[in-house]
């Protein structure tokens, strides 16, 4: 590793950071006497042009990544690529809503702390590294809570942060057990060196031990039962672009670890083919140690597939019910991570691994392909909460009365996207689910997890009511208060290209497909 | 040219959805316009594939890494039905030309255009639903149907409309996340890397995934056709919907099922219907159980319509009795018996259009009654004589009166039973037997009793505000409705020409 490698590779972080000072300079410095309008836009806009500087940033990169030692520290291109140019995108949506929202201070404060937590989350989808991991989950979670409590004249925005931040703290010390564990069996802190050093010396309790920790630590991250308990409250209580962005790309940063940790740990990953003559082997030792860590993982997904939709079913509030549904999402994704193609012993153990690569790699571009539409709807979805309770104070669903005659086209907005959320086609969120449900009987087509994704249709036909509950306040029931409810412009262009774009996409499921596929060859 | 049946519809939606909202009679124009030019096209498409077998309309790439095309194509079953579809679209436009779009929704403004929005979102999916030969395809547009009426029913509907309307999106989705389910398991088995319905039904998946696939998919999509005991939100949902809402569910949404269970069920697992090996009381097949709960289904729905006091109850369990007539046609699985469970679907579309429009658009919204008792002391028959007497026909056509298309169907679904298992035959005939009975009770009662009226004050009321007139879409909706009925039951050919070819297909595709 040479300073100049390093440079090259965190140019995106970097690039974050930089427009982070310069929105803080800009603000405190020339703009401290203009309207708050004024110092929410502008410092929003210089936080767009950062993160669309990063994404030019992005493609100059290279594919090489950044190693030290022999071992790969950050990846590059990939799916490492789409999830970054995921967070990226993202993140600039979230930073537009800033814009219209009701933040009366520090408005260049907050556009700073968010692109820092972004660059977190950049750093994180690419990590190959222990260490780096958990720096990148640290630098996103601290931007987090604070952004959580930034209403600072809300009671319910400081508990919700405070409750946030204990189980973050907690969870983050689950995780750094089970790392220490990890280096402790396997020596090193990569990703690969582990995988390659356990399936040398076979399984022993301590693994799933330090397994468990992590499971349960990352299940904070992406609000998966039983470790969701933050969510609902964090939804609740944090400003719309704060629940929006923990929504958004908190879960895609979330994800995209999951996904390198799974076609490392829980697929055959990299390392079997740099292992030198024993291979065979080595795959065969593989195959009794690594593939068992995923039943955890199964356990909590049809655990938040489950309750998530079940909770929803009864939630009064539009936040608590998005962020239930959030946690049957988490669910439905966590199925694609952790299903696994099982070796039985019969014939050679590396020629089963080289066939199961595919549709692995097709797997996690299923779970990107969920992660990235789902966060894009659910900034809409966040979008259309804040606009309404701009003008109404309240987040119920009775707020959402007659939305169809006091705004015709949020409420339309809100038919596609929450119709997007249920999974119903021409909309995107059907081809995402359908497309993740394929992946995952196409690793493995056996009884569990046919009977998972078949539980998994079937919960998100019940989630159909929920979301409906919420239209049919939008459409069906008469309005209270016939006021037109105002939409500000730049609320109201983002959400409409949000909705356009889950329409579109809906109707050529391809394009992202295709886009996902540019960067990964063998899909 | 059948595709423009679809983006004319969808079209005509979204621009329905942009007008204002303050102009109902442009809403009405343009929803009619965009019906009549669908019907036009199905006709000449109907036309056009006379003697033809299928045919693809286009094919390209939809979703390419996992095989799905955009391919839509028509047989003779799905011109059939496209012309079904086409026919009621218009006939639902034309009942609903001057009904009050604020009458129920409790709004103080008109949502006509929206109202027709909606209305055509969903005849945009059952096109879709029935030109669909790609599984995927069909999928997508048989859910998109399901979407609008929820909303229809729940804004413009009547009795218990939020309960009516939820219950039959619940039923809906649950059945469509079994055919889900069941589509997801045969995309797999298959390894064909297609989901093509013509690729797919050459896969010759193994028997023991047919066995359990089959059912799934059946029953999903027999939840949507009213097969007994997953029928209840049937009555339910057109009770609550509005007139053309209840039109459209039981002419064309309810076709959507039969018609999945007999494209994709029977069309892609056909030996999910062989023997199981062994017979428990008699029964040794999924055949043997469908068949069953399809006799049942006709059996009991006409003996609750029998007891009804509501009008729109009556024709509501009527329709899960007819369409039983549609699934035990398609389970005889021969080529009689089949025809007429194609045909029935038409017949049946018409019908049960025009039984609604008769009771809900004419007599409902000029009398404000629905119930026997209450229409009893009306004396519908002496002040609305154009509504009594097309009753009567609509009513004699139902029953099976040979000259309608009803007799014709009902009878080729009854020799096709006969040759498999005369028992049902013996059955459904009780369920024959008794909807006539049903039909003649709401008939004499609704329309020709003589009961005095509970009070002289009535009476003069009566005398003092004669009904409104009828209008000429009510007459020109009858005609449409009863001139069908009357052609297909005159020279069923026309229809049966297509229809025969189409099942021959089907029938030998399957491997049989």
């Amino acid at each position: 590793m040479n300073y100049a490698d390093l440079f090259r590779v965190t140019l995106p972080e970097t690039v974050l950071e930089a427009a982070a000072l310069v929105v803080l300079l800009v603000d405190l410095g020339l703009l401290r006497g203009a309207a708050q309008q004024v110092r929410r836009a502008v410092a929003a806009l210089v936080g767009v042009a950062g993160c669309g500087a990063a994404y030019g940033a992005l493609q100059f990169e290279g594919r090489a990544g950044l190693s030290f030692d022999g071992s790969t520290l950050l990846a590059a291109g990939g799916f490492a690529q789409v999830a970054q140019s995921g967070i990226l995108l993202l993140t600039a949506l979230t930073l537009l809503l800033v814009i219209d929202s009701d933040l009366r201070r520090h408005a260049g404060e907050y556009v700073a702390v968010l692109l820092m937590a972004a660059s977190g989350g950049l750093l994180i989808a690419a990590a190959q590294d222990l260490l780096v991991i958990f720096i990148g989950l640290e630098l996103l979670s601290l931007g987090l809570y604070i952004l959580t409590a930034f209403a600072k004249n809300s009671g319910k925005s400081a508990e919700a942060a405070l409750k946030y931040y204990l189980f973050g703290g907690m969870s983050a010390a689950f995780l750094l057990f089970g790392f220490s564990y990890f280096y402790g069996l396997g020596g090193t802190t990569s990703i690969a060196g582990i995988e390659l050093a356990i399936s040398r010396s076979g399984p022993s309790p301590l693994l799933y031990v330090a397994w468990i920790l992590v499971v349960a630590g990352l299940g904070f991250k992406v609000a998966a039962v039983p470790f969701h308990l933050w969510a609902p409250d964090a939804y609740e209580g944090a400003p719309a672009p704060a629940a929006a962005f923990i929504a958004s790309v908190s879960k895609v940063a979330s994800f995209a670890l999951l996904v390198t940790l799974s076609l490392n740990w829980l697929m055959p990953g990299v390392s079997l083919a740099g292992a030198g003559s024993a291979l065979e082997q080595l795959a065969r030792q593989y195959s009794q140690t690594w593939p068992r860590l995923a039943t955890i993982l199964l356990v909590v997904a049809t655990a938040s597939i489950l309750w998530g939709n079940l909770a929803a079913l009864v939630q009064v509030s539009v936040r608590r019910l998005l962020a239930y549904s959030a946690i049957a999402h988490a669910g439905y994704i966590l199925l694609g991570i952790a299903t696994v193609r099982a070796y039985t012993g019969e014939g050679s153990a590396l020629a089963f691994y080289a066939a199961a690569a595919a549709p692995a790699a097709r797997s996690a571009g299923a779970v990107l392909y969920y992660v990235l539409t789902y966060g894009l709807t659910t900034i809409g979805a966040f979008g259309v909460v804040a606009v309404v309770e701009q003008a109404t104070g309240s987040d119920r669903m009775d707020a959402f009365m007659g939305l169809h005659k006091r705004n015709p086209l949020l409420a339309a907005i809100l038919l596609v996207l929450f119709l997007s959320l249920a999974g119903i086609p021409p909309l995107v969120g059907f081809w995402a689910k359908f497309n993740l449900f394929a992946a995952v009987l196409g690793v493995s087509a056996g009884v569990v997890p046919f009977a998972l994704v078949a539980l998994a249709v079937a919960m998100s036909a019940v989630s159909l009511y929920y979301y409906l509950q919420v239209l049919k306040r939008a459409y069906v029931m008469a309005a209270v208060e016939e006021t037109p409810l105002v939409a500000r412009p730049v609320s109201l262009a983002v959400l409409l290209a949000i909705a356009a774009a889950v329409l579109l996409l809906g109707c050529f499921p391809a394009l992202l497909q295709n886009w996902i596929g540019s960067f990964v060859p063998t899909l | 040219m059948l595709a423009w049946t679809i983006y004319l519809s969808f079209a005509g939606a979204l621009v329905l959805a942009l007008l204002p909202k303050d102009k109902p009679a442009w809403a009405r124009w343009v929803a009619l316009m965009v019906a009549v030019a669908g019907l036009a096209l199905a006709v000449a498409g109907f036309a056009a594939g006379m003697g033809q077998g299928r045919m693809i309309i286009i094919d390209l790439p939809w979703v390419p890494s996992m095989g799905i095309h955009y391919l839509l194509a028509d047989d003779g079953i799905s011109r059939v039905l496209v012309l079904l579809t086409g026919l009621a679209a218009v006939a639902g436009i034309l009942f609903s030309w001057n009904v009050d779009h604020r009458a129920f929704s409790g709004d103080a403004e008109h949502r006509t255009n929206e109202f027709f929005a909606f209305f055509l979102a969903l005849i945009g999916g059952v096109y879709g639903v029935f030109l669909s030969f790609d599984l995927f395809l069909l999928f997508v547009f048989y859910e998109i149907a399901i979407v609008p009426k929820y909303f229809l029913i729940a804004i413009w509907g009547s009795t218990r409309r939020e309960y009516g309307a939820m219950k039959l999106a619940l039923y809906s989705f649950a059945g469509s996340a079994m055919v889900l389910i069941g589509l997801l398991a045969a995309y797999t088995t298959s390894g064909s890397h297609s989901t093509s319905l013509i690729a797919l039904g050459a896969a010759h998946f193994p028997v023991g995934f047919q066995m359990w696939c089959f059912p799934l998919v059946f029953v999903g999509f027999a939840i949507l056709a009213g097969m007994w005991p997953l029928h209840t939100w049937a009555p339910t949902g057109h009770v609550a919907a509005p007139t053309a809402a209840s039109m459209l569910l039981a002419g064309v949404v309810m076709k959507l099922g039969a018609y999945g269970c007999l494209r994709v069920g029977i069309g892609l697992f056909p030996q999910g219907l062989d023997p199981w090996g062994f017979s428990f009381l008699g029964v040794g097949s999924w055949r043997d159980v469908f068949a069953i709960l399809a006799v049942v289904g006709i059996v009991y729905g006409a003996l609750v319509a029998l007891v009804q006091s509501d009008f729109k109850f009556i024709i509501g369990y009527s329709s899960v009795s007819h369409m039983g007539f549609v699934l035990l046609g398609l389970m005889t699985l021969n080529q009689i018996g089949m025809d007429g469970a194609v045909l029935q679907m038409f017949s049946h579309g018409i019908l049960a259009g025009l039984l609604f429009a008769i009771v809900c658009r004419i007599v409902y919204d000029r009398t404000h009654a629905r119930e026997l008792a209450q229409l009893e002391t009306m004396h519908v028959a002496k002040r609305l004589p154009f509504a009594a007497w097309a009753f009567v026909i609509a009513g004699m056509a139902s029953i099976g009166m040979p000259g309608f298309s009803g007799f014709v169907a009902e009878f080729q679904v009854l020799v096709g039973a006969w040759m498999v298992n005369p028992w049902w035959v013996a059955v459904a005939g009780v369920g024959i037997v008794v909807g006539v009975a049903y039909t003649w009770r709401a008939l004499q009662r609704g329309f020709f009793s003589d009961a005095p009226p509970p009070s002289a004050h009535v009476l003069e009321q009566e005398q003092g505000h004669p009904l409104e007139a009828i209008t000429w879409p009510e007459v020109t909706g009858v005609a449409l409705l009863v001139g069908a009925s009357l052609w297909v039951g005159l020279y069923p050919r026309i229809l049966l020409g297509s229809i025969e070819p189409a099942v021959k297909a089907l029938l030998a595709g399957g491997g049989r």
